[in-house]
Formats: C-alpha cells, structure tokens, sequence
C-alpha cells in the first residue's frame, strides 16, 4: 500500500476543522476536542518536554511532517532533531553549508525550502535589506528571554526594534595548532603565518572564506579585521600569494585533515577548536594576540519559509535552557544564555577556549556586513585561490 | 576490400554522410500534411525537452551576463560586456583548466584503452558481462562518496599510515596534483572504457587475421588495423571526458585542497561566495562555447583519421 504523509497524522485537516467547529459551535466539550483531535496527548507531550505550556498560536497550527534546516557543519546535537521529532512528529532534515555566501546565495535565488537557518551576525543587516528573512513573533517564542540574553552578542539580531534573528551561541576564530608536530609555542596572527612558511610547511590550513583568510592575513600588519582600504588590502594580497605555495589546503572543512594528522595547523572557529581539542588533546586552540574575530550565530526564519510553523516550534524548541544545554555540549560553542550557562558544567565554564580570557577577548572584532559584501576582498579572494 | 560494403553499422559510429541519404522512406499515409504533423508530434517531446533544460536556462545566463552585480550581490538588469571584458580576471583559471581537461583526459585513455582492449578481444566471453557490470556497477553511487573515500585512503590514516608501518614517516599524498589526477581516472574511467569497448567489440577479427596473413607484426597490425579502426570510439570517449572535467571542480576541491583553481571553482565562488552572477555567467558561457568548440575539433579529428578514406570513395 502507498504510504501517504497523512499517514502519520493523528487527524486529516478536514476532520480537525470539523472537531474545532463542533467546539465553537458548543456541541463538544474542550476535553472531548482536545481527545478527538489528538491535540490533547500533543499539548501533554509539549507542556512536559518543552517545560512550558505551548502558546495557543502554537498549538492551532498544523506542523506538517518535515522541515529544513540549513546551518554549519558539526553544529548540532543529533539527538536534538530525534527528540523533536519525537515529540512533535516533525522530521527535520539538516542541510550543511561552508559560508554565509552560500547561504545567501541560496537564499537569494530562492526556493531553497528551510524554514529555519543559522547566519551570522554580520549577515542580518543584508538579509533584512534584501527583505528575505522574517520579522520574528516573539509571541510564539515562549522560550526565547531577551533578559538573560547577553546583549554585546544579541545586539544584530534587532534592527530598529524588530528582532529578525535570536542568538544560538557566539565564538572568535583563532586557529588550532598540533602541538605534537609543532611544538613551538604560539600567540600570534604573525605567527601562524610565519609558521605556515617554515615549519608548517605544506602542513597549514586557511579557510576557503575571504572575511576571516583575509582578515587575519590583516592582522598580520596590525590592521583593522574589516579593512577595506586599498593599501592595506594589498599588503595582505602579497601575504597570502607568499604563502599560498606553502599551504596545505584552501578549505574551511579543516577538522578532517587535522584529525588525520595530514595538516599540522589551521584557521579554526571556537566550536571546532572545542570538539578537536576534545577528541585530540594536543591540538590546542589559540587566540592572536593581535585581534581577530568575534562571531555571534543567530538562527532566523526565511519570508519563504515553506513550513513556517514548524521553523518556529522548533526554534522555540532549541531556545529551551535543558535543549540548548545539550547542544552546546555538542557542538562545543559558548552560550549567550545566561540560564544556559547556568546549566553548563564548572569545567565547560573554564574552558579557555570556549570562554577566553578577557585580555584575549578584548581586541577581537565583529565582521561587518561591507566586509563580506565588499567586491574588491571578493576578487582578492578569487586571486588568491588561483595563484 | 570494400569496407563499406562489410560493415554498413560502422556508419552510425561515425556519423558518416552516406547513412543520411538511405533513409527508409516515411510509409505514405495520407496526405502530406498529415506526415509532417506525425513527424512534429513524435519530435515535440524532445524538442519540449531541449527548449526546457537547454535552451531556456541557456537564455537566462546569456542575459544574466550582459547584466550588473547588484550591491549586495546577485543580479541587476544592464547591458553591459564589461563582464565579457572582465574576463582575463579569471586567466590563470581558464589556462588551469585547459591544461587538466586534455591531460586527465589522456591519463584516463592511457588506463581505459589496455581495460577495454582486454574485455572486448580477450577476456573470455562468459565473463565479458560480469566485468563489464563491475566497471559500471560503482558509477550508481555518487561521485562525491566515491571522491570522500579517495580522500580518506589517501589521507594520513590511509596509505601513509600503512607506509608509516615499514618506516616511511610523514608522506602526504592528500592535495598534490598527483591525487587530482588519480580522482579524475578513477571517476571518469567507466565514460572513457565503454566506448572504446563498443568500437573494439565491432571490430571485424577477419581484418586482423588478413593483417597478420600479408605479413604484419602485431605491432604493426595494432597500430594499422586495431587502434585505427577503434579511433572513433576514442575520440568519443575522450572529447565525453575532457567536456566534463571542463566544468570540474569536485576533485580539485576534495582531493587538490583547493588550492587549484579550475574554472568550474571560479563559477561555484561567482555564484555561491562572491555572488557576482553576471560575471558567473559570462564565464558560463564561454566555457560553453570552448566546450562546443573542442566538440568540433573532436568530430573533426576523428572523421578525419577513421573515417576519411570511405568518404573519399563515395
């Protein structure tokens, strides 16, 4: 027999329309409806997983049976989807990405079927110029507390009041050294990229990503992050051509290669220096000293999100504390939640990579939407690549 | 010896003009009207077809090209060749390109030529099918599973560590030119083989047995004879698999790092990274027209070298 997607469904629209008339009209009780429709077991279900009860906004629209996510790879718990599923009978389906370009891209042709995704925070400037992503209901994101939420992170989510995106955790980007193989100690941007031509010779990686590969060849000079001035951007170009020959690869799916023990060295966001450092314990993270990025990922809500209810069910879902908890113990990133650091391990809190040191902490900048959108570090990029 | 008359099939392979005047004429039914309307009904879901995944997007990158990049990326309507004018920007890419797409090319006819020789005239003829459904059978998974294998069987934790066990440390094979061309064998291989095999397994054993009768070495009769009459099948596996690595960029990416830049990259970065879509599209269809350029040459070629003595007898 050809199985339907209506198959799973506890009751046909049809018949739940019917039900919820009967109910207007009076001629059932709330309880008889609640158990004709399923929608009581569904409630009991939520009220206990999600610690709260479900707003009713919530609760009268249909799911659906799947969803699609777009985010990062190595990001989430696993286990996070299954129980949603579970608990909602909404199979998520995870699509990885390599860029906040690539998103865009997606995005922009449009089409691309998510109903929820994970920018970064220089991206929601653009996202909301180009009027493809969602002025979020907070009202049915019961979760969600923007008092506990650190506000030097949350701040790019809200663009003149509206909030467009709300915070899933923040990071820098430093880079992950194996200390086996390099022993030498490092703290520096310089440093990495004087390695990368001596001792890490064919043994270093750099992200296939202009904003950070370029940004922290600027850092090299001391120059801003962001620099999109024509002198300091060709001091940088002449660093990474004389680096280039010397690299191990151009790819910003680095955690392969280090793990193999094939590259020594690599650019490397806080999640990932976490779960490397984690699994492998020389391989340390390490912030320059001269700067370098400061990063907040949001999760957002495209306009043409095909299954908008479920994007939110499960956004409000994964702003649950006890949900979150388990996803930054997988993933490795620190929280912008106080009432989930609250729930985090002592040791999680006193990892100098996820929170690092306030001196560490100081120099580092945010990107900017210019930097990423700028068509000048674009073509240095493609120069770079194919020198 | 009349070698039209012994093989008319030949025909086909080659696309040889005699074939096209010995049409079997249409059967006459009704008027002319009504066979002509037969004609473009049986032809319309192929046309349909071609109009929808072919010409159809082919139109809109040729507009997207004469077009601007929008601030923030994508597209804005212009007309404008400074995209076309823009593209010595993307030479190196370009010049990469035309260097892997022969050279994988002839590394993959170098493997797949002494493969299909073996399976078409040697290979015993019980077996012929089964190794023919185990070069085919690994073409149902996806290139890019097959490409991630190659990266961990080449990665430290593959060969190296294997080689490691007998003394020799710290070998990279990972991201060299060395593992690009072995990925483009490898994934190419099966495209390159059967045609060649379908031209061998035509191939008259008479002719060989007359080669070696007036006196010919086998090497001689190989290169007279055997890989003479096999050329059109080599031509058509060779320009199949130097049109797709024309628009390369799995491999590159996967097994060279990255760190070679081919054209098929510059597009995926034009469309997805930098998000400049006129000047994505502007090297989109150029690299359709030098594809549709080395078609030609390759048609030539081949016509040329197999097939130009039969059409000099008509």
């Amino acid at each position: 027999m050809p199985k339907s997607y209506r198959d799973g469904l506890p009751i046909s629209p049809d018949k739940f329309v019917d039900q919820l008339m009967r109910l207007k009209r009076g001629s059932i009780s709330r309880r008889d409806f609640l158990g004709l429709t399923g929608l009581g077991v569904a409630t009991a279900v939520m009220a206990r997983e999600l610690g709260i009860m479900p707003t009713p906004a919530f609760a009268a629209e249909s799911l659906g049976d799947r969803m699609s996510i777009a985010t990062w790879p190595n990001y989430h718990d696993p286990q996070t989807f299954e129980n949603f599923k579970a608990d909602t009978g909404v199979a998520v389906e995870v699509n990885v990405f390599g860029s906040n370009e690539e998103m865009l891209a997606k995005l922009q042709a449009g089409g691309s079927g998510w109903s929820l995704f994970v920018p970064t925070n220089y991206t929601i400037s653009t996202y909301k110029k180009l009027g493809i992503i969602e002025a979020l209901d907070m009202a049915k994101l019961g979760n969600f507390d923007g008092k506990s939420e650190d506000a030097r992170f949350t701040a790019e989510g809200t663009i003149d009041g509206t909030t467009y995106a709300v915070p899933k955790n923040w990071g820098t980007t430093g880079f992950a050294v194996n200390t086996k193989k390099l022993a030498k100690p490092m703290s520096s941007w310089k440093e990495f990229w004087d390695t990368a031509m001596a001792e890490g010779d064919g043994r270093t990686m750099v992200h296939d990503y202009q904003l950070t590969t370029i940004g922290n060849a600027l850092k090299y000079y001391g120059y801003s992050f962001n620099s999109l001035k024509q002198d300091e951007l060709a001091k940088a170009e002449e660093l990474l051509l004389k680096v280039k020959p010397h690299l191990f690869a151009v790819s910003s799916d680095y955690q392969p290669g280090m793990r193999a023990g094939d590259a020594w060295m690599t650019m490397c966001w806080t999640n990932d220096g976490a779960q490397l450092h984690r699994d492998i314990p020389e391989i340390a993270y390490v912030l320059g000293k001269e700067g370098g990025e400061i990063w907040t990922d949001f999760y957002a809500i495209p306009k043409d999100a095909p299954n908008k209810p479920a994007g939110y069910a499960l956004l409000n879902y994964l702003m649950n504390p006890k949900v979150a908890v388990k996803e930054h113990l997988a993933n490795g990133a620190p929280s912008t939640d106080a009432r989930v650091n609250a729930l985090l391990p002592k040791e999680v809190l006193d990892n100098p990579i996820l929170y690092p040191a306030a001196d560490l902490l100081k120099p580092l900048e945010f990107g900017a939407a210019a930097t990423l959108t700028d068509p000048g570090r674009a073509e240095l990029m493609a120069r770079f690549k194919s020198a | 010896m009349s070698e039209t008359g012994d093989k008319p099939d030949q025909d086909n392979a080659t696309g040889g003009r005699k074939s096209a005047g010995s049409q079997p004429a249409f059967p006459m039914r009704g008027s002319l009207f009504r066979k002509n309307l037969m004609t473009a009904l049986l032809l319309a879901p192929a046309a349909l077809w071609l109009v929808v995944f072919l010409v159809l997007p082919f139109v809109a990158i040729a507009i997207f090209s004469v077009g601007e990049r929008a601030p923030e990326g994508g597209y804005q309507a212009a007309l404008t060749f400074a995209q076309y004018a823009n593209l010595p920007a993307r030479a190196t890419a370009f010049w990469n390109t035309m260097l892997l797409a022969p050279v994988g090319a002839l590394a993959c006819l170098l493997v797949a030529y002494p493969v299909a020789y073996y399976l078409a005239l040697r290979a015993p003829q019980r077996w012929r099918l089964i190794l023919l459904a185990l070069i085919v059978i690994p073409f149902w998974t996806s290139l890019l599973m097959r490409t991630y294998a190659w990266m961990y069987i080449l990665g430290g934790r593959g060969i190296p560590a294997l080689l490691a066990y007998v003394g020799i440390e710290d070998l990279r094979l990972i991201n060299t030119p060395g593992a690009v061309l072995l990925g483009i064998v490898y994934g190419y291989l099966p495209l390159m083989i059967l045609p060649i095999y379908v031209s061998l397994e035509r191939l008259d054993r008479r002719l060989l047995e007359a080669s070696a009768d007036l006196g010919a070495t086998p090497l001689s009769t190989f290169l007279g004879v055997t890989l003479r009459l096999s050329l059109p099948g080599v031509m058509t596996g060779f320009s199949l698999v130097m049109i797709l690595l024309l628009g390369e960029y799995l491999i590159p990416t996967l097994l060279g790092g990255g760190k070679v830049f081919f054209i098929g990259n510059a597009l995926v970065d034009l469309f997805l990274q930098s998000r400049n879509w006129p000047f994505g599209s502007a090297i989109a269809i150029t690299l359709v027209l030098v594809s549709v350029v080395v078609l030609i040459v390759a048609n030539r070629i081949s016509t040329r070298l197999s097939g130009a003595r039969r059409v000099d007898l008509i």
